[in-house]
C-alpha cells in the first residue's frame, strides 16, 4: 500500500473516532452539568408549592400542573384528527393528487418553526379567546399533527392486505372493516405517535410564549384550560432569562432531562413490544 | 341497503375532511402570515424593509431595515452547518459502518436524548457555560455574541444530521461494498469512496434539515446571542430573524406599525423555510427514483 493511502486512511479515521469522541463527551457533559446544578435544587416543596413572593421561594407544581393539563388536551384533540387522517390516506384515498397533496402540506407542517406557530397560535387562538392553555394546546394541535399521522399511517401499512379482503369477503362493509381490523392493528402507531408528541409538547416553548402565556397559578383541569399558564419549558425560560433564577432554572432542566430520558426509553420499548407481538 | 350506502359516504366523507385538515393548517397559516405580514411591508417599502441597514422600532423616527437579523441568520446557520455537518457525517459514518453493535446502540441512544433535549436546555447551559467561555477566551466585554448563537446551534442541529445520514449510510447496497473490499480497497476507503457516494442524497437531505432546524430556532439562540440589532459581526451581540419576531412580540402593542413589521419578519422567515423544503423534497424525491 503507497503511503498516501495509508495516512488517508489514518487520517480519515482519526477523524471519525474524534468526531464521535466529541459527540459522545458533548452528551455526557450536558447530562452531568445540567444534573449536577439542578438536582440539590430539586426538594419536595419544590416541586409542591407555588412560587411566593412571601417566603421568596420557587415552587414548581402550577407549572407541572400545566404541563399534564396541555398534553392532554392536545391529545385529545390530535388523536381523532392525526389518525382519522392516516386512515383517510390508506384506506380511502384514490386520487393520487390528494393524497400527494395532503403529504407535502404534512411535511410543510413538520417544517414550520415554532416561533411561526406561535405567531399564528396568537393570532388564530389567543386573540380571538385570550392567552389560555387551550390556545396553546390547539398551536400544539397543529405541530403535532403531522407526527401522529405518520406514525398511524406506518403501522397501517403493516396490516396485511388479507385481514381487510377477509373482512369485505365476509360481507363487512367499508366502516365495519375498519372499525374491526384496521384501527385495532394501527395501535402500535397511535401510541408511538402519542409517545413523541408529549416529547416534542414537554420541549416547547416558542410556540407557547405568546399563545399560552407564563403564570404560575394552580387550577384545576378546567379553569385551567382557560386561563393562562407556563408549562415546564416555559416556566425554565422565564427563570432563566427573565429573572435570573438560575437554580430554578437548573431544577427544571434536570427533571426534563429526566422526562426527556423516559419518554425515548418508552418510545424504544413501545417499538419492541409491538415488534415482538408481530412477529409472533 | 340504500341506508348503508348513505351511512359508509357519510363516514368516507368525514374521513376525507380530516384527511384535508392538514391541508388546510397549511393555507390558513400562509394566508394568515401573507394578510398580517403584507401591511407594514407596504407602509415600509420592500427594498427599505429588507436591505434597511437599521432596525430601531421604537425610536421617535422608526426605522425597520431587517438585512441585520437576515445575515444574521444566514449567517449564523452557515456557521452552525460548517461545524455540526463535518462533526455530524463523520460520527454518522462511524456508527454506521464501524462501530459495534453495543457502541452503537449506546450512541445511538446518546443522540436520541440529544435530540430530546428541549431548547431552552441549551440555551441555558450555553448562558452560563459558553457565554463566559466566549468572554474569557477572546477577551471581548460581553459573550453573548453570534459566535455563542453558532456553537449552541451546531450542537443542536447534530442529532438530525447524524440520525439522517446514518439511515441513507445504511440504505447502501452491501454487494457495492464488498465490491470495492474485493478490488482491494480498504475499509476506511470503502466507506468514504463506495458509501458516501452512493449515499449522498440522503446526506445532503440531512444538511438541509440541519439548516432548517438552526434558521427556525427561536428560544435557545435568544439565550445566547444577546439580542441587540446589529449587523453580524462574530463577537457582537446580534439578533436572528426568529428572536426578531420573539422578542419585541410581547411588548409591541396590536396594531401598530412596529407589531406589523414583525409579523412581515416572520413572513420573510417563513418563506426561507419554504424554500428549504421544497430543496429537502428534491433531494429526497431523487433519492427514491434511483
Amino acid at each position: 500500500m503507497s503511503r498516501k493511502r495509508k495516512s488517508y486512511i489514518a487520517l480519515m479515521r482519526g477523524v471519525m473516532y474524534v468526531c464521535s469522541g466529541l459527540t459522545a463527551a458533548l452528551l455526557l457533559f450536558l447530562l452531568g452539568y445540567v444534573l449536577y446544578k439542578g438536582i440539590p435544587n430539586i426538594s419536595w416543596e419544590f416541586l409542591s408549592t407555588k412560587p411566593s413572593h412571601l417566603t421568596e421561594r420557587i415552587g414548581i407544581l402550577p407549572d407541572i400542573l400545566n404541563t399534564v393539563y396541555i398534553v392532554l388536551a392536545t391529545l385529545v384533540i390530535v388523536l381523532p384528527l392525526g389518525v382519522g387522517a392516516a386512515i383517510y390516506l390508506t384506506e380511502y384515498a384514490q386520487n393520487k393528487r390528494v393524497v400527494a397533496a395532503i403529504e407535502y402540506a404534512a411535511e410543510t407542517l413538520s417544517g414550520i418553526p415554532s416561533i411561526i406557530y406561535g405567531l399564528v397560535g396568537m393570532l388564530l387562538f389567543s386573540n380571538n379567546f385570550g392567552t389560555c392553555l387551550l390556545a396553546g394546546a390547539l398551536t400544539l394541535v397543529i405541530m403535532n399533527l403531522p407526527t401522529v399521522m405518520r406514525t398511524t399511517q406506518e403501522s397501517l401499512k403493516t396490516v396485511p392486505q388479507s385481514y381487510r379482503e377477509g373482512a369485505f369477503g365476509l360481507g363487512a362493509g367499508k366502516w365495519r372493516v375498519i372499525r374491526t381490523v384496521v384501527l385495532p392493528g394501527c395501535v402500535d402507531g397511535v401510541v408511538t405517535g402519542c409517545i413523541l408528541s408529549v416529547g416534542r409538547i414537554l420541549g416547547e416553548s416558542a410556540a407557547l410564549l405568546f399563545t399560552a402565556g407564563f403564570a404560575h397559578a394552580i387550577n384545576d383541569l378546567f379553569s385551567g384550560l382557560v386561563s393562562p399558564g407556563a408549562t415546564l419549558t416555559v416556566a425554565l425560560y422565564v427563570y432563566a432569562k427573565e429573572e435570573g433564577e438560575f437554580g430554578a432554572a437548573f431544577a427544571i432542566a434536570a427533571i426534563l432531562m429526566f422526562l426527556t430520558l423516559i419518554i425515548n426509553l418508552s418510545a424504544s420499548l413501545v417499538g419492541k413490544y409491538f415488534a415482538k407481538r408481530r412477529s409472533v | 341497503m340504500k341506508k348503508n350506502r348513505v351511512f359508509e359516504n357519510v363516514v368516507h366523507g368525514i374521513f376525507l375532511l380530516l384527511g384535508l385538515i392538514t391541508v388546510g393548517c397549511v393555507l390558513l397559516i400562509t394566508v394568515y402570515l401573507i394578510i398580517s405580514g403584507i401591511p407594514a411591508i407596504k407602509e415600509i417599502g420592500l427594498a427599505k424593509f429588507l436591505f434597511g441597514k437599521e432596525w430601531a422600532s421604537t425610536a421617535a423616527e422608526p426605522k425597520f431595515g431587517i438585512l441585520p437579523f437576515i445575515l444574521t441568520s444566514v449567517y449564523g446557520t452557515a456557521g452552525a452547518i460548517l461545524i455540526g455537518v463535518p462533526v455530524g457525517f463523520f460520527t454518522a459514518v462511524f456508527l454506521s459502518k464501524v462501530a459495534g453493535k453495543k457502541v452503537r446502540s449506546a450512541m445511538e441512544t446518546a443522540v436520541s436524548l440529544l435530540a430530546g433535549i428541549p431548547s431552552v436546555v441549551y440555551g441555558l447551559v450555553g448562558m452560563l457555560v459558553l457565554v463566559p467561555a466566549v468572554r474569557s477566551i477572546f477577551h471581548v466585554p460581553d459573550g453573548s455574541s453570534l459566535l455563542a448563537a453558532i456553537v449552541v446551534l451546531a450542537i443542536m442541529i447534530l442529532p438530525s444530521i447524524i440520525k439522517v445520514s446514518v439511515t441513507a449510510l445504511d440504505a447502501v447496497p452491501k454487494e457495492y461494498e464488498d465490491a470495492s473490499l474485493a478490488l482491494g480497497a480498504s475499509p476506511v476507503e470503502t466507506y468514504f469512496k463506495v458509501s458516501v457516494p452512493a449515499a449522498r442524497s440522503g446526506i445532503a437531505a440531512a444538511v438541509v434539515l440541519g439548516v432548517g432546524r438552526a434558521i427556525g430556532e427561536a428560544m435557545a439562540v435568544m439565550m445566547v446571542a444577546g439580542n441587540v440589532a446589529n449587523m453580524p459581526s462574530l463577537f457582537q451581540s446580534v439578533r436572528f430573524l426568529t428572536t426578531a419576531v420573539a422578542s419585541e412580540m410581547s411588548y409591541s402593542s396590536p396594531g401598530s406599525l412596529q407589531r406589523n413589521a414583525l409579523f412581515s419578519i416572520a413572513l420573510v422567515l417563513f418563506l426561507f423555510i419554504m424554500l428549504l423544503n421544497a430543496a429537502l423534497n428534491f433531494f429526497l424525491k431523487r433519492d427514491k427514483e434511483k
